[in-house]
């Protein structure tokens, strides 16, 4: 009964543009940002920020990311993995480098060397669409991660071939390193995702968001009607890579302490963050936070309800989440294209007429 | 009327006709040994409504496309506003003030009414990537500003119900009433209009006609259009060209054309009686 707009009326183009119109929704997404920030801060611990919070909020912004790429843009991209790469060792350069700068620019930095590195790769996206795409962003994953292990430069020359995130702080707390406390790591991504997903929603209400979606569903008619495709595409892949790289270096230097290009950064990086926007629902920002939730969220239920509750043995339900994972991507290809987002639109609309839907 | 000076005059309806806005000069367009178009010459004068008609094949989108961008000629020259123009591609024609509508509909079907008529608002919107990411300062205000002229145009096509529907839910009318929107959202100095009424029945048809005097009357706005419907074109236009084969065969308004014999020939035909 809370969830109407009748009778809330917008006396003005700013407040018919705002992101939530309804005024429970705009309620909701203030209480979930004071939770976010004044709760859970002082109840996480470890397990909660190590196995569901950090990679949440991380995996938020990389779908974010590719989710303007490939749900507003309609560029099809195989290469996330590989531009996370990117942002975890420009942070890595960047953080042994210049040891005094603070690691919250190093992080912007990573992010602004991870889009240019994608506009690089998404130049051949002004001749090719769909499939040959996918495979030139395909080629850029596994060269990214053959430069990452062969060049020694990138990793320091360090024995191992890993680069290991040095201890950094932010207004003299840990943030990185072994010693960094759950909570700073928490409010420092939490920071990153949210500044993400208040960027990422104001592009794709605004122009530059018309233009991509222009280019995703009619390029031809997009072009007539004035928008450069070099510049949309490209500015996609700079917006994107600049959003993936930032996720990159987070994962890698707060999440992860030490990582190899090959291990932390493979294929299945790219099949995962691509899974989240399929899952979660493409060219939506609620979308990439719902497939991140998700694909996150399932490993751990399912390993509480499979090994904790029943019993069974550890590789059964780790198999068991591939074909769980694998069954859903094909049941929401062709039920739900727009996957949860769409289900969650549908319940609001339902949700405004409730109880009484005639 | 047809002699190439540079005069305006006034219509019996007392509309102003000005100068050449637009010159077409011995356009030859060919794909391989195909010759689509074969040294065509007309103009298009400031504010009036120009049609081109013809026979299925005739060349007359191939025409559109040249004026909009899309296909280069090999031979002749696009004059616009007394300058030669370079070649240059479709999206760049469109920052110049040419605008159009298809005629199989090319609207952004995943995109609402309202986005897909503000899309064309994309000549008066320069705001940087920054400003918009932080909607601060000149994205912002450009959105607002921009809005109130959108809803303008929203009002005067009477699309105000569907604005936030998704255009792939609309029936084909409606459809290419916001298509018609998108184009006219551009503010453009010519506005080409590709079988505007293609398959549509005889009240939309008459919706149509009115939406396009409107938009010439009340815009200024010039306005080329394809049209197979003879009737509506003599109703509509002020001056007709007339295509076939890739040539052109006639030229004038739209009693010239009526009486011209190739065009009889052509394409009009004669009453059986």
């Amino acid at each position: 009964m809370l969830y109407r707009e009748a009778g809330d009326f917008k006396t003005s183009y700013a407040k018919d543009n705002q992101t939530f119109p309804i005024k429970f929704d705009r309620v909701g997404y203030y209480v979930a940002l004071i939770v976010a920030f004044l709760v859970i801060p002082f109840v996480i611990n470890d397990y909660w920020a190590n196995a569901i919070l950090l990679p949440f909020l991380i995996y938020a912004i990389a779908a974010l990311g590719l989710n303007i790429l490939v749900g507003y843009c309609g560029q099809v991209s195989l290469g996330t993995g590989g531009f996370m790469a990117v942002g975890a060792y420009a942070s890595y350069k960047l953080m042994t480098a210049f040891p005094d700068v603070s690691i919250f620019f190093h992080v912007i930095l990573s992010g602004g060397v991870t889009a240019i590195v994608c506009v690089l790769f998404g130049l051949p996206s002004l001749r090719i669409k769909g499939f040959y795409l996918a495979v030139a962003t395909l080629a850029a994953q596994f060269f990214l991660v053959w430069l990452f292990n062969r060049v020694p430069w990138f990793y320091n020359y360090s024995a191992s071939g890993q680069i290991n995130a040095p201890e950094r702080t932010v207004f003299g707390i840990e943030v990185t390193g072994p010693n960094a406390e759950a909570w700073a790591t928490y409010l420092f991504s939490l920071v990153f995702l949210v500044a993400s997903a208040l960027i990422a929603r104001n592009l794709t209400r605004g122009m530059a968001g018309r233009k991509w979606m222009a280019i995703r569903d009619m390029d031809i008619a997009a072009e007539i009607i004035g928008v450069s495709p070099l510049k949309a595409k490209i500015s996609a892949f700079a917006v994107s890579g600049f959003f993936v790289g930032i996720s990159g270096a987070l994962f890698f230097a707060v999440y992860l302490g030490a990582a190899e290009a090959g291990d932390s950064f493979g294929i299945t990086k790219s099949f995962l963050v691509l899974f989240m926007i399929i899952i979660g629902g493409l060219g939506s920002i609620f979308g990439s936070f719902a497939g991140a939730a998700f694909l996150v969220l399932l490993p751990v239920v399912l390993k509480v309800v499979g090994v904790d509750w029943l019993g069974w043995p550890t590789d059964i339900v780790a198999h068991l989440q591939l074909v769980i994972v694998g069954g859903l991507i094909i049941m929401f290809l062709i039920l739900e294209p727009h996957g949860l987002a769409q289900l969650w639109r549908v319940t609001k609309q339902k949700l405004r007429l409730w109880p009484f839907p005639h | 009327m047809n002699d190439m000076s540079n005069d305006s005059y006034v219509t019996e309806d007392g509309r102003t006709i000005g100068g050449v806005v637009m010159e077409m000069k011995n356009i030859t367009l060919r794909f391989g040994g195909v010759k689509a178009i074969t040294d065509i010459s007309f103009d298009i004068r400031e504010g009036e409504i120009r049609a081109i008609i013809g026979p299925n094949g005739a060349g007359k989108s191939s025409m559109l496309n040249v004026i909009s961008g899309f296909y280069v000629p090999q031979e002749g020259e696009v004059w616009y506003k007394g300058r030669k123009r370079p070649p240059m591609k479709p999206y760049e024609v469109a920052q110049q003030g040419i605008a159009r509508t298809f005629q199989n509909i090319a609207l952004f079907e995943g995109m609402t009414v309202l986005d897909n008529v503000m899309t064309g608002r994309i000549r008066q919107m320069q705001a940087g990537l920054l400003s918009q990411a932080l909607w601060r300062g000149k994205a912002e205000r450009e959105e607002i500003e921009n809005r109130a002229q959108v809803e303008k145009i929203i009002d005067f096509l009477e699309i105000q119900h569907i604005r936030k529907t998704p255009v792939g839910r609309l029936p084909y009318g409606l459809k290419k009433r916001v298509e018609l929107a998108r184009a006219l959202a551009a503010e453009p100095s010519i506005l080409l209009l590709d079988e505007p009424m293609a398959g549509m029945n005889v009240e939309e048809k008459e919706d149509m006609s009115r939406f396009i005097l409107d938009v010439n009357d009340e815009f200024g706005t010039t306005i080329a259009l394809i049209e197979h419907d003879m009737g509506v074109v003599m109703d509509l236009s002020d001056r007709v060209v007339v295509m076939d084969y890739g040539k052109k065969i006639g030229d004038g308004t739209p009693s010239e054309v009526r009486s011209n014999q190739a065009v009889i020939d052509a394409y009009l035909g004669v009453a059986h009686d």
